[in-house]
């Protein structure tokens, strides 16, 4: 059944907080005349929330910009880093995303799904020779693939306990049980909010699709392949038991299985811990 | 057109003995055009001396297009004439602030409260209407089009083109050229530059070929090394951008507020002597002379 209201849901997004460390971070460095400018991008870039919260201003029609705005990188060249520190600072005053929710979903262990998956798209779009002046759209791709899910743990807890409920218990796609209980699933509340913030359109497909190869791209192809590894190395946990086969679509860009192509990328535990030494430190 | 700096100094008005050549007002322009249409770039508190001025003409109609609204752009706002006399009409210009946002009607309203002036914006008699503008859509004023950019400084910044019967000038607002937050060593460091690179290309193409360039040229190379982000340019980052742009004249504005005229000149003479083969002319910003393009 579905329950979702588009209105109400982006109304509430607009005041949803960002993740604690982040937030913490922002007011540190914030407050702090000499903080470097790469570790502000750097923590920001480190919360879906505030990264999208961000690129939503900067794309909006107001500044007229001659193409989106894809990482907060861009967004500090376009507008200037007193402009992107005073953002965060507005988004950390929103308070702060708890620990807990009604839906027991994980935001730890969720933060470090989106950071591992960010990070690994990253790493696949260099495999695939992406141009270096792209390659941190993928990676912020990676961060925001699930934003929806994050969304559903604060709009709608109680349904979306049942869908992680059952998709533990029945092993299916998260995205299948959220329909069922919902009528709509994260990758489709991720678009629609992406869609409303004006992002880019090649960010908004690969968000809608990265569970499917309906509009398969390079982008779409690596954050789907990315996150089959963070769930497949248990990087983190973003209530998803599934790991997906590797469409038809995808297998000729990497020529490589997953875990042949997981065994090419070397060590990628530093992909961890760099992510957890950010959520922890 | 007719162009006339009625502030030049960067920051805080400076007046006194040290100033009274190149002067010590607060960032405002005027450019006439042929068929006079009055443009007003800034109302730092220069527009206050071009107020009274203006008062010769009444009733004035003037577009008044804001860089961005840190004091020294707005400060003289209130105490523009004009704004009080019935049948004068003054329309605002400026960008929507990305972290408020509010609208350009703050730059006004927020200096018209009780506790900071003694008239409220609702007793203006003249009618003051607020634009708020976009970067890269022009506006038409008369002949002239007035087309806005976004450029880098610490806070939401248009720098302005205007165009009008075959002449083009073009002001920064406040503006430092971006620099590259990574080290060469980082990862990230061909990446931010790529993007450095493109938007510089987009400046330059926006400033390309006007008869009169007015840059933010705060600080000399030296001084900048302690000023780096602070949102200022240099005479040399200047010149290179008039030579990228193959712009016809090149005006320093944003003096430094404590560089006394001797100073200026002084650096005005190595300048020349620095850059013997300039193909275009560099002329320091002064308040209060006629400019005919």
């Amino acid at each position: 059944m579905p329950t979702i209201q588009n209105q109400e849901l982006i109304s509430f997004v607009e005041k949803m907080p960002a993740f604690p460390k982040s937030v913490q971070r922002v007011v540190q460095l914030t407050s702090d005349i000499n903080a470097s400018a790469k570790e502000i991008v750097r923590v920001i870039e480190s919360d879906p929330v505030m990264t999208v919260k961000i690129l939503k201003v900067i794309n909006s029609a107001f500044y007229g910009l001659p193409q989106k705005i894809t990482s907060i990188q861009r967004a500090v060249v376009h507008i200037g880093l007193n402009t992107i520190k005073n953002l965060a600072l507005s988004v950390a005053a929103m308070g702060v995303l708890q620990p807990t929710n009604k839906a027991d979903f994980d935001t730890q262990k969720f933060l470090l799904h989106s950071l591992t998956t960010a990070s690994l798209c990253r790493m696949l779009a260099e495999k695939l020779k992406v141009k270096a002046s792209e390659c941190s759209d993928f990676f912020v791709a990676g961060l925001v693939h699930d934003f929806g899910k994050i969304v559903f743990a604060e709009f709608d807890p109680v349904n979306f306990k049942l869908a992680l409920d059952k998709s533990a218990k029945e092993n299916i796609s998260l995205h299948e049980a959220e329909f069922e209980f919902m009528g709509i699933n994260h990758a489709q509340v991720g678009k629609i909010l992406a869609e409303k913030w004006e992002l880019d359109p090649v960010l908004i497909d690969a968000i809608e699709h990265h569970h499917d190869t309906l509009n398969e791209t390079m982008l779409s192809a690596c954050i789907f392949t990315a996150n089959q590894i963070s769930k497949k190395l248990q990087f983190g946990f973003a209530g998803n038991p599934v790991i997906e086969e590797t469409p038809d679509e995808i297998i000729p860009r990497f020529e490589l299985t997953l875990d042949d192509l997981i065994s090419s990328l070397g060590d990628l535990s530093p992909i961890k811990s760099e992510a957890l030494s950010f959520i922890n430190s | 057109m007719k162009l006339r700096f009625w502030g030049v100094r960067g920051s805080i008005a400076t007046p006194g003995p040290n100033t009274v050549k190149y002067g010590g007002n607060t960032t405002c322009i005027e450019i006439t055009t042929d068929n006079n249409d009055l443009i007003i770039l800034d109302a730092g508190t220069g527009i206050h001396p071009f107020g009274l001025e203006l008062l010769k003409k009444l009733p004035v109609t003037a577009h008044l297009f804001i860089t961005h609204t840190h004091w020294d752009h707005i400060q003289g706002l209130p105490f523009f004439s004009p704004i009080f006399i019935p049948g004068n009409e003054v329309q605002i210009y400026g960008g929507l602030d990305p972290v408020t946002n509010e609208g350009i009607e703050r730059a006004l309203g927020v200096q018209l409260q009780y506790s900071y002036f003694p008239i409220r914006e609702a007793e203006l008699n003249a009618k003051v209407e607020y634009n708020t503008i976009k970067p890269g859509e022009s506006v038409s004023i008369g002949n002239a089009k007035v087309t806005p950019i976004l450029l880098s400084h610490p806070v939401l910044n248009f720098g302005y083109r205007i165009d009008c019967d075959g002449q083009s000038i073009f002001f920064t607002g406040d503006y430092e050229p971006v620099f590259n937050i990574y080290q060469p060593e980082d990862d990230e460091y061909e990446e931010y530059q790529s993007f450095i690179d493109q938007k510089q290309h987009e400046i330059i193409m926006a400033m390309k070929n006007v008869d009169a360039l007015i840059i933010d040229s705060s600080y000399t190379a030296e001084e900048y090394l302690a000023k780096k982000g602070w949102g200022h340019g240099t005479y040399a980052s200047a010149i290179e951008l008039a030579a990228k742009a193959q712009a016809k004249k090149l005006f320093f504005t944003h003096h430094e507020p404590t560089r006394t005229d001797d100073q200026l000149e002084h650096i005005y003479a190595q300048l020349l002597k620095d850059n013997p083969n300039l193909k275009y002319e560099v002329i320091l910003a002064k308040e209060g002379v006629d400019i005919y393009l």
